[in-house]
C-alpha cells in the first residue's frame, strides 16, 4: 500500500512508479552501487578520450621501446634498455630461450642498386638522399618514415636523442613507445562505443520485429518466426564471420553494423513473448475503444510497460558485444588499424609477452575484466531491482 | 514417437530454405563478384572466369540460386579458392581435429560443472557459495583471448608442460599430447558460466516441495541431491548441452588457431581471411543443419530423461 492511503493527512500523493521503486531498490544493493559507480567512470573515461581531454597523443611515441611501468622500474627485463634499443631496435632478446638472431642491416640492396645506377651515369657514390631512392623504390619515403619510427633518423643510424622520450611510463609502453595508459584508455573509448552502439541497434531490430510478432500475432507472427528461426539456427559467432568475410572492410561503423544486424535474436524472443502477455490485457483493450491506432497502442500503451525488460536485453548485450568486438578485433576482423581497441592491443600483446614485456596485455586485461565484471554485477542488480519476483 | 521425428524433420526444410536463402543473400548480393574480392590474390585470370561460371555470376539471381540450392543439397559446393581442395575434403579432414577436442571437453565439462554446481547449490548463501559465484563472474569477465595467450605462454611455453602448437598424426598422439592444454584451456572458459547456469536450475529444483517430501521420508542428502533434484534439473541441464553442441564444431575457432589444430574452427577464421566463400558457406549451412538436429536431439533426450514430457 502506498503512503497517501496510510496517511490520509498528506492528502493526495502520487504512488510511487516502477522505475522510483526499482531506483531504491537499486541503491540500496552495496554492489549495484559500486558497479554502477565504476561504469560511470569508464564512461568519463570514454567520453572524456571521445572529446580529446584525454589520450588524445596516444598514437605519439612518448617513452622509449617497450618502457617499464613506473612502479615495476627495479625489476624491468634489462637494466639498461635505452642503449639496448638504440642498437636493436625489435627490442633486446631475453633470457626466453628464443633468442633471435641479431639482425643488423649493413646491406642496403636499394641504395646499392642506386649507387651503381649513379656509377653509371658517373656520379659519385655515397650517401643518398630520400628523394634519390626514390626513384627505384616509390615506398622510400614510407620506409624513411618507419625507420623514424623505430627511433632512427635517416639512413646513418643516427639516433635520435633518447633524452626526450621518457625511460619508464605509468603503464609503460609498447613497440613504438607508445602510452600503454593512453592507448588502453583510447581502447575504452572504442570498445565501450562499439558496445553501445551495437546493443541499441540490435535493441531496435529486435524490439520493433518482436513487437510486431507479439502483437499482431497470426500470419506476421509466422513470418517473423521464421526468420527468428533463421537467424537462431547459425551459431552466432560464425554468423558474425561470415559477415564480416562479406563486407571485407573495416572500422567501427562495420563491426557496429555486423553485431547489431545479427545479435536482435534473443531480445526478439523476449519482446514477443512479452507483447503476447499484455495485447489482451484491459488497458490495451481500453485504448482501442478510445481509438487508439495499432502503433499507438503498440508503442504508447504497451511499450512502457515492458520496457524494464527490453532495458535489462540492452545491458546484457552491452557485455555481449564488447566481449565479441575485442575477439574481432583481435582476429583483424573488427576497427581498423588507425584506431586502437582491446582487441588489437591484445594481438599485440600476444607477442611481447614472448620477449617478457607483460604490461600491454596486464592492462587491457585489467580493463576489460573491470568494466565487464561492473557491468555484468550491474545488469545482475538491475534484473533484480526491476522484477523482485525473480530472487 | 516415429510421427513426431518425421513432423520435426519437416519442420526443418522452412527454415533451412530460409538459411541457404540468407547466406545466398550475403555472399552473391551484398558479396557480389568475387573477381573483385579475388583480383590479387588469385593471379590465374581463368582460375577467376572458371569460379565466375561456376557461380553463375552473369545469370540472374535465380540461376545462381538454383545453382547453390543444388550444391547444398549434392554436397558438391567444388573447390576452396585459396587453396583448390575439395570442400568435402575440407570437411572430411578438418572434423576429426574439432571433435578431437570438442568431445572431451564437453565430457569432462559436463561432468565438473555438475559436480561444482551441486556442492555450492547444496551449501547456497554460505561463504563458499558466494566466493565460487563472485570468482565465477569475474573469470567470465576475462577475454578468451588472455586466458589462451597466458595459458600458452606459462604452462607450454616456459614450463614446457605441453607442446606450444602444433598435431600429430596419432589418435592417441593427439589425444593425450597434443589436446591437453587447449581442451584444459576451454574448460575453464566454459565452466565461469555453465557453473552460474547449472547452480541456478538446480536452485529452482531444491525449492520444489517434493525435495522437502524426500527429506521427510527420510532419504539421505546423497539420495535427495543426485536422485530428486538433478533428475529434475537435467532438462534445462540437456537444452544447454545441446545449444552448445553445434557451437563446439566453430566455437573452439580461436584455440584451434592459437595451437595451429587443423580443425573446423580454424578453417572458419582462414578462410574469412582469405575471402574463401566457398567454403564458409558450406560450413555456414551445415553447422546450422547440424544446430537444427541437435535441437530435435534435445526434445527427444528430454523424453527419455522425464517420462511426463509429451511429444507433440
Amino acid at each position: 500500500m502506498n503512503t497517501a492511503v496510510m496517511n490520509p493527512s498528506i492528502g493526495i500523493e502520487r504512488s510511487p512508479g516502477l522505475w522510483s521503486l526499482a531506483w531504491k531498490r537499486l541503491i540500496a544493493d552495496k554492489i549495484a552501487v559500486i558497479s554502477l559507480a565504476i561504469v560511470i567512470l569508464f564512461l568519463s573515461l570514454a567520453l572524456a578520450s571521445f572529446v580529446g581531454l584525454i589520450a588524445k597523443g596516444w598514437n605519439n611515441e612518448v617513452g622509449v621501446n617497450y618502457a617499464p611501468p613506473t612502479w615495476f622500474k627495479g625489476s624491468a627485463p634489462t637494466e639498461d634498455l635505452s642503449k639496448k634499443q638504440a642498437v636493436n631496435p625489435t627490442g633486446p632478446s631475453l633470457d626466453t630461450g628464443l633468442a633471435k638472431p641479431e639482425f643488423v642491416n649493413d646491406r642496403d640492396p636499394l641504395r646499392e642498386t642506386v649507387n651503381e645506377l649513379k656509377q653509371q651515369l658517373g656520379q659519385s657514390a655515397g650517401a643518398n638522399s630520400v628523394d634519390e631512392i626514390k626513384i627505384v623504390d616509390p615506398l622510400a619515403d614510407v620506409i624513411a618514415e618507419l625507420k623514424k619510427k623505430l627511433g632512427r633518423v635517416g639512413d646513418e643510424g643516427e639516433k635520435e636523442t633518447e633524452s626526450t622520450r621518457l625511460q619508464t611510463l605509468a603503464f609503460g609502453a609498447d613497440k613504438w613507445g607508445r602510452s600503454v595508459f593512453d592507448k588502453v584508455v583510447k581502447g575504452s573509448e572504442t570498445s565501450i562505443t562499439v558496445g553501445f552502439a551495437a546493443a541499441i541497434v540490435a535493441t531496435l531490430i529486435g524490439t520493433f520485429l518482436g513487437a510486431l510478432a507479439g502483437y499482431y500475432g497470426g500470419k506476421v507472427d509466422d513470418a517473423l518466426n521464421w526468420f527468428y528461426s533463421i537467424f537462431n539456427s547459425i551459431p552466432y559467432i560464425l554468423l558474425v564471420l561470415a559477415i564480416a568475410a562479406v563486407l571485407n572492410k573495416k572500422g567501427i561503423l562495420t563491426v557496429v553494423l555486423i553485431l547489431g544486424l545479427t545479435g536482435w535474436a534473443s531480445i526478439f524472443r523476449v519482446v514477443r513473448a512479452e507483447y503476447i502477455k499484455h495485447k489482451a490485457r484491459d488497458y490495451v483493450r481500453a485504448a482501442n475503444a478510445i481509438g487508439a491506432s495499432h502503433s499507438r497502442r503498440m508503442f504508447v500503451h504497451i511499450f512502457p510497460n515492458i520496457s524494464h525488460v527490453v532495458l535489462v536485453q540492452l545491458s546484457l548485450y552491452v557485455v555481449i558485444f564488447i566481449k565479441s568486438e575485442v575477439i574481432l578485433s583481435y582476429l583483424g576482423f573488427g576497427v581498423g588499424v588507425d584506431t586502437v581497441s582491446w582487441g588489437s592491443m591484445l594481438n599485440e600483446a600476444q607477442n611481447e609477452l614472448i620477449l617478457g614485456y607483460w604490461w600491454q596485455l596486464g592492462a587491457a586485461t585489467l580493463f576489460m575484466a573491470i568494466l565487464v565484471t561492473a557491468f555484468s554485477l550491474f545488469t545482475d542488480a538491475l534484473r533484480d531491482a526491476l522484477d523482485p519476483k525473480l530472487k | 514417437m516415429f510421427a513426431y521425428i518425421i513432423r520435426r524433420l519437416w519442420q526443418i526444410v522452412p527454415t533451412m530454405l530460409g538459411v541457404i536463402l540468407l547466406i545466398f543473400f550475403l555472399f552473391n548480393v551484398v558479396g557480389g563478384d568475387p573477381a573483385y574480392l579475388l583480383a590479387g590474390k588469385i593471379s590465374n585470370p581463368e582460375q577467376i572466369a572458371n569460379i565466375r561460371k561456376q557461380l553463375g555470376i552473369d545469370e540472374p539471381y535465380y540461376i545462381q540460386l538454383w545453382i547453390f540450392f543444388k550444391q547444398v543439397v549434392t554436397f558438391n559446393f567444388g573447390q576452396s579458392w585459396s587453396t583448390n581442395e575439395y570442400v568435402s575434403s575440407i570437411f572430411a579432414t578438418r572434423l576429426p581435429a574439432s571433435l578431437m577436442i570438442g568431445i572431451p571437453l564437453l565430457i569432462l565439462e559436463t561432468i565438473i560443472a555438475i559436480g561444482i554446481a551441486l556442492s555450492v547449490a547444496y551449501v547456497r548463501g554460505s561463504l563458499t557459495d558466494r566466493s565460487v559465484m563472485v570468482g565465477c563472474t569475474i573469470a567470465q569477465s576475462i577475454s578468451i583471448l588472455v586466458y589462451i595467450i597466458v595459458f600458452q605462454y606459462v604452462l607450454a611455453y616456459k614450463f614446457g608442460w605441453f607442446p606450444v602448437q602444433g598435431w600429430g598424426n596419432g589418435f592417441f598422439e593427439n589425444l593425450f599430447k597434443y589436446s591437453a592444454l587447449p581442451v584444459l584451456i576451454a574448460l575453464v572458459v566454459s565452466l565461469a558460466p555453465n557453473i552460474r547456469l547449472y547452480r541456478t536450475f538446480l536452485l529452482d529444483e531444491m525449492n520444489q516441495d517434493y525435495v522437502r517430501t524426500a527429506r521427510a521420508k527420510g532419504l539421505t542428502e546423497r539420495r535427495v541431491m543426485l536422485l530428486h533434484v538433478l533428475r529434475n534439473a537435467s532438462i534445462p541441464i540437456i537444452t544447454n548441452l545441446m545449444i552448445q553442441l553445434p557451437g563446439l564444431l566453430v566455437g573452439l575457432f580461436l584455440i584451434e588457431r592459437f595451437f595451429s589444430i587443423p580443425g573446423i574452427g580454424r578453417e572458419v577464421i582462414l578462410s574469412v581471411e582469405r575471402s574463401d566463400f566457398p567454403v564458409i558457406k558450406a560450413i555456414t549451412v551445415y553447422v546450422a543443419l547440424a544446430t537444427m538436429l541437435a535441437n530435435l536431439a534435445a526434445d527427444l533426450l528430454y523424453k527419455a530423461v522425464d517420462p511426463r514430457v509429451e511429444l507433440k
